[in-house]
């Protein structure tokens, strides 16, 4: 917005320029006005021209041979770089990226988002890769001045990108799905050139940070050339994604599990509903009004769409519906939108868009030409020098290889929250609940123990943990406390399989809000026959577990909040437990206390109390 | 240099100073969403191969008048119009302009906001635009319309056609350096740096000369005085909703198309040998667009105008004949008894 007031400005100045000019006889002081006028406007010029520089060193130009090719946008020192699906999929697992060095650099496949036409490559041999910020879309508004840096047809042959300018003409715009898959959501409209090569490219704004990546264009009675009508994939929408991305997967969309319509007088109503889905069990129901969807207000069923479309799979967004009158706050779930193998299909060029085919809006999309599948197509052994071993193959995946590393990264982050290696004693925390009674929990490697008012319960930790969700009521909390335990004892790799699974907003505040970098990573592990998830902040604090014994059913959920600070090793002040729709229970820790089974002791211990003293010695029981 | 001469330029340079401060006081963002307020979607009729059932109109009055351009999506008792905020209405033709093709619907909406449409001078080559469309109907409910820049690239009589049909309009037209000519966009808003409207996106046409799609508009002052004489009814085009009874033009001896539409084109299809039609020189392909000095969109709105003449009333036919509009005489209209006994050939 800025950068436009200051090009109005600009425009402004010089018509006053040339009065002032006109007029300059009469009235000294005007000449000096007009000077000043003029060093604003070449300073203008001069810093425009510097930002253009500096983002054209973030621009790579991606060729695929003959497969055509297309742009990205370097996001990272390491090399991550962001470009549009339909570009690298005709590219398969390696590509060669120029950038405006004037040097080559290869690049392999990380992660892919078929549907939302996005994924994420890595370009090896520097770690001082020149990148762009991610900026907040939101904050975006018609007028603003954008440009691209791309590879238009393809024309960068020296890796010198091209740039052309604009003004963004639309906000949170819908496009329809092309063919049957890609779905431009809640996307930027610009009038700056978009052409055929652009795809992949980013979308800057008049500071040189990411607003979007370019990836459509109108076209229609021209042929493939643009029209002054291009849509750029929002940045907001790629800071949801980019966990995910990083994670090496196939990445899906999310589902409400349920439809929308525009009801006779005009509000936005649930027209279908799953009673499998998440929204069913939390209350939503056939004909209810939709108001609101992950805090942004539903007027029409394309704003409906547009919230809906930025969001990934799994990730739970507040939801407020209303009935008879009454209005009604849930949080729901989100579910993928297509089936195991469904994406896998699709990339592998099973069920390939549909050409040309005439959309509502009579649309063309820019997609590639005919291509070959990504999976299958380059062995990893065909693979350049360079890259070898940074591809690893498994369903599901893109390229397995980076999970392993988010895991890694993220189990290396929690282990500088403290070593629990060694508390392989029993585990014990006592305080009080809401309602000021007394509770006390025991976790061993052999078992799980929970006193409560209403009675004791017990979890064998060496089978499997389906069979005994207790405490009742609670949907396997013993359970999920004893796998936490596991994680932090054992890390990641030995709990099970246990794989990266992305990104969640910590706080529903967060979505999509760079303001707060709120953006939580999840492991997730399949282990003695549950589904688990760990949630871990950007410091590597375990914020919470969901356990799944079935994964139709609904989740025990355990947070952990107000870590005690500058101890470690570090355990929760309380523990909230929720299961549906009802809260399980909050407890207060007043003594956390980590048994060491010593070879000449058995009882050392590492104690936390509330006063956040740590004590280390022997007599670990209360 | 006398001192009258010396306070008359510094008056015009304080004037000027101050139309250029309250300029910069909104940012382009502001003059955008301020301008696309005014701005609405209209759907109407069409839908097929080409012929795009969505347009352009900008609000003109607080009573509800909207300019846009005389198109097929008109040709449907049902217009819709939303605006900026989401509001919908159901629009009503209240008369065109066929040789600006330009058309004024009305909704009956409130508190409407709208641009005051003065016969302002044009605007210099070189000024910077705004151009606020439902390009491609991108934008539907309260979504705003599309926003593109550009600048007007030169000011000349407008030489287009549609498909083999010269354009009616050949007075000056902006032509604009952004590519404007997209389907929707016809209507839509011009305005420049400071907010104002100077013009309207014009339709679908390409240059007689070169074939290319134009990107162009018609300039503030021939949309104000088309405007205003559809209005005023000078323009003599202005369509009345009253029908008393259908009289159909065979007795002249023209063969209309059938009637398969709602609004179905009144063409010629045929002209009987020796009618008074064939004296006057009517020919087939002739498309009626106003009989008497009123203007009738449908094959219905013929009948319904001949059915309003009177006895002896002239019977003068306005006719778009390969691009041009030609008026025809058929003479008085005369008694029933005494009208030719006319059919069509089998």
């Amino acid at each position: 917005m800025l950068g436009m007031q200051r090009y109005f400005e600009t425009i402004v100045s010089l018509a006053r320029l040339g009065l002032c000019l006109l007029f300059a006889a009469p009235f000294l002081h005007a000449t000096s006005q007009s000077a000043d006028d003029l060093d604003a406007v070449l300073e203008l010029q001069q810093r425009r021209s510097n930002t253009i520089r500096i983002a054209s060193q973030t621009a790579v130009a991606i060729f695929a041979g003959e497969a055509g090719g297309g742009s990205g946008v370097l996001i990272s020192p390491d090399g991550y770089a962001l470009t549009n699906f339909h570009v690298v999929q005709p590219a398969g697992l390696a590509m060669k990226c120029g950038l405006s060095d004037g040097r080559v650099y290869d690049a392999i496949l990380v992660g892919l988002d078929p549907t939302g036409d996005v994924s994420l490559i890595k370009l090896v041999g520097r770690t001082d890769f020149p990148f762009a910020e991610l900026a907040d879309s939101d904050l975006v508004e018609v007028g603003d001045f954008c440009f691209t840096a791309g590879n238009p047809f393809l024309l960068a042959t020296d890796f010198q990108p091209s740039i052309s300018a604009g003004i963004v003409s639309g906000t949170h715009r819908y496009q329809f799905p092309a063919g049957t898959i890609l779905e431009y959501a809640d996307c930027l409209q610009v009038d700056a050139a978009i052409n055929p090569g652009n795809s992949g490219g980013a979308l800057f704004d008049a500071n040189g940070r990411v607003i979007g990546v370019n990836g459509r264009a109108s076209f229609e009675k021209r042929g493939r050339v643009n029209v002054g009508v291009g849509y750029a994939i929002s940045a907001n929408q790629l800071r949801n994604f980019l966990g995910f991305l990083k994670s090496g997967q196939l990445i899906d969309h999310a589902t409400l599990g349920a439809t929308v319509a525009t009801s006779a007088d005009g509000r936005v109503v649930v027209s279908n509903i799953l009673e499998t889905c998440d929204a069913y069990r939390r209350g939503l129901r056939y004909d209810d009004e939709i108001v609101s969807l992950a805090d942004r207000s539903v007027r029409t069923v394309n704003a409906f769409k547009n919230i809906l479309g930025t969001l990934p799979a799994g990730w739970r967004v507040p939801l407020v519906y209303r009935r008879s009158g009454r209005r009604v706050e849930i949080v729901v779930r989100l579910v993928g939108v297509h089936a195991t193998g469904e994406l896998a299909a699709i990339v592998s060029g099973g069920d390939r868009p549909a050409e040309n085919r005439s959309e509502p809006n009579r649309e063309k999309s820019e997609e590639p030409q005919k291509s070959p599948p990504i999976h299958g197509t380059p062995p990893a052994a065909m693979l350049p020098e360079s890259l070898r071993g940074l591809y690893e193959e498994r369903s599901g995946f893109a390229n397995h290889y980076y999970n392993a590393v988010e895991r890694t990264r993220v189990a290396d982050q929690i282990a500088t929250r403290g070593m629990f290696k060694d508390h392989d004693g029993p585990w014990i925390f006592t305080g009080r609940l809401a309602n000021d009674e007394r509770f006390r929990i025991e976790l061993s490697n052999t078992s799980g123990i929970i006193d409560l008012p209403t009675g004791t319960t017990k979890v064998d930790a060496t089978g499997d943990l389906d069979a005994n969700l207790s405490p009742p009521g609670s949907g396997g909390m013993l359970a999920a406390l004893l796998l936490w335990r596991r994680l932090l004892r054992e890390g990641p790799v030995t709990l099970g399989r246990t794989t990266y699974w992305g990104t969640i907003p910590l706080s529903q505040a967060a979505l999509g809000r760079p303001a707060q970098p709120l953006l939580a990573d999840v492991l997730e592990a399949s282990v003695a026959a549950v589904e688990c998830r760990f949630t871990v902040d950007q410091q590597g604090g375990v914020m919470g577990v969901e356990l799944w014994p079935s994964s139709d059913a609904d989740p025990c959920e355990v947070r952990f909040i107000k870590p005690f600070s500058n101890d470690l090793p570090e355990m929760p002040q309380i523990i909230e437990v929720q299961h549906g729709n009802e809260r399980f229970g909050v407890f207060h820790v007043e003594s956390a206390v980590l048994g060491i089974m010593d070879a000449d002791t058995k009882n050392g211990s590492v104690e936390n109390t509330l006063d956040g003293d740590p004590r280390v010695g022997s007599g670990g029981d209360l | 240099m006398t001192w009258r001469f010396w306070m008359s330029r510094l008056a015009l340079w304080f004037a000027v100073l101050v139309i250029f401060e309250s300029a910069s006081a909104a940012s382009p963002e502001e003059m955008i969403a301020g301008g696309s307020r005014k701005v609405v979607k209209l759907y109407g009729a069409g839908g097929l191969r080409g012929l795009e059932a969505y347009q352009t109109g900008i609000l003109v009055s607080a009573e509800g008048h909207i300019v846009t351009v005389m198109s097929t999506v008109l040709d449907s008792d049902e217009i819709d119009c939303v605006l900026d905020d989401g509001r919908r209405y159901r629009a009503k033709l209240a008369g065109v302009d066929p040789r600006r093709e330009l058309a004024v619907i009305t909704i009956a909406g409130e508190d409407l906001p709208f641009f005051a449409l003065l016969e302002s001078d044009r605007v210099a080559i070189g000024t910077r635009i705004f151009a606020l469309s439902n390009l491609f109907g991108v934008a539907v409910g309260d979504e705003r319309v599309s926003a593109q820049h550009g600048v007007v690239s030169a000011v000349v009589p407008l030489e287009a056609r549609r498909g083999a049909y010269e354009a009616p309009y050949q007075g000056d037209v902006y032509v604009l350096d952004c590519t404007t000519n997209n389907p929707g966009s016809p209507g839509g808003a011009l305005i420049d740096y400071r907010g104002q409207l100077i013009g309207m996106l014009g339709k679908e046409l390409r240059s007689t000369a070169s074939g290319i799609w134009l990107n162009y508009a018609l300039p503030i002052d021939e949309l104000a005085r088309g405007y205003r004489e559809i209005l005023s009814g000078e323009s003599q085009f202005v369509t009345t909703n009253t029908i008393t009874a259908a009289l159909d033009p065979v007795f002249l001896g023209i063969i209309l198309v059938p009637d398969l539409l709602d609004k179905t084109p009144p063409f010629v299809e045929s002209i009987i040998p020796n009618s008074t039609a064939a004296q006057a020189c009517v020919q087939p392909d002739d498309l009626l667009i106003a009989v008497g000095g009123k203007a009738v969109a449908s094959r219905t709105a013929v009948q319904g105008a001949l059915g309003r003449l009177a006895e002896g009333d002239p019977v003068l036919l306005t006719v778009v004949r390969q691009g041009s509009i030609v008026d025809l005489d058929l003479g008085p209209l005369q008694k029933e008894e005494s009208r030719q006994k006319l059919l069509p050939a089998p």
